[in-house]
């Protein structure tokens, strides 16, 4: 029983890594391949961890694989923020069949600074 | 059962990370370089885990624990650097 479910976690978390390599290759934009990469490579990274946590059923091993899984699981996001924000920033081209750029024209690139294009209104308190 | 999955599963990581080497090496770009990074960085730490597995070394796990920390750091590293680094060439 054990074995089976490590098993079938090691297949799951390997599956899922190499779908975020595959896409990381065949995507066209870099915001499409963080798509990829951010979501699928870290379920896959913490189900082969997972899978370590069943496979031993140690106190010591499932607290580590648990710190593991909590760890990637907070930091993957900030990273995937950071380095989506500072490549738009940066210029970095959209895929040609973008339609929609919310950002467009609010990032001054000089000054670092972002407007909210509610600068001119009234407050309203 | 668990031996044949193990290498099945090395052999998709092995797979996922020539790939993964192809996008850090082609670009275009530098924060597409970083994205590739990043993906190696759990690559690896999927790496140590089956091969955890494997040699039934539990003490790998702390390999898994300091290469996410490195790889978390690298990516906020090069995310403040492409924000802030001013003109380069890539």
């Amino acid at each position: 029983m054990t074995e089976l479910l490590t098993t079938a976690l090691l297949l799951l978390g390997g599956g899922l890594m190499l779908i975020a390599a595959i896409g990381v290759v065949r995507m066209p934009d870099l915001l499409m391949r963080m798509h990829a990469t951010t979501k699928a490579g870290t379920l896959g990274a913490a189900l082969t961890v997972a899978a370590v946590a069943v496979h031993f059923a140690e106190a010591a091993v499932t607290a580590r694989a648990a710190a593991i899984i909590l760890f990637i699981v907070l930091t993957a996001p900030v990273a995937a923020h950071a380095i989506g924000r500072a490549s738009y920033f940066a210029g970095v081209a959209l895929w040609q069949g973008t339609t929609r750029d919310d950002l467009r024209g609010k990032y001054d690139a000089d000054n670092h600074t972002l407007y909210s294009g509610l600068e001119g209104e009234e407050d309203p308190d | 059962m668990l031996g044949l999955a193990v290498d099945a599963v090395f052999a998709m990581i092995c797979l996922a990370l020539g790939l993964a080497f192809y996008r850090l090496a082609q670009g275009p770009r530098l924060p597409s370089r970083v994205v590739a990074l990043e993906l190696i960085t759990s690559l690896v730490i999927g790496t140590v885990a089956v091969y955890a597995i494997k040699s039934g070394v539990e003490e790998f796990l702390d390999v898994a624990i300091v290469t996410g920390l490195l790889g978390f750091m690298a990516t906020v590293g090069f995310a403040r650097y492409i924000e802030k680094g001013g003109p380069r060439n890539d």
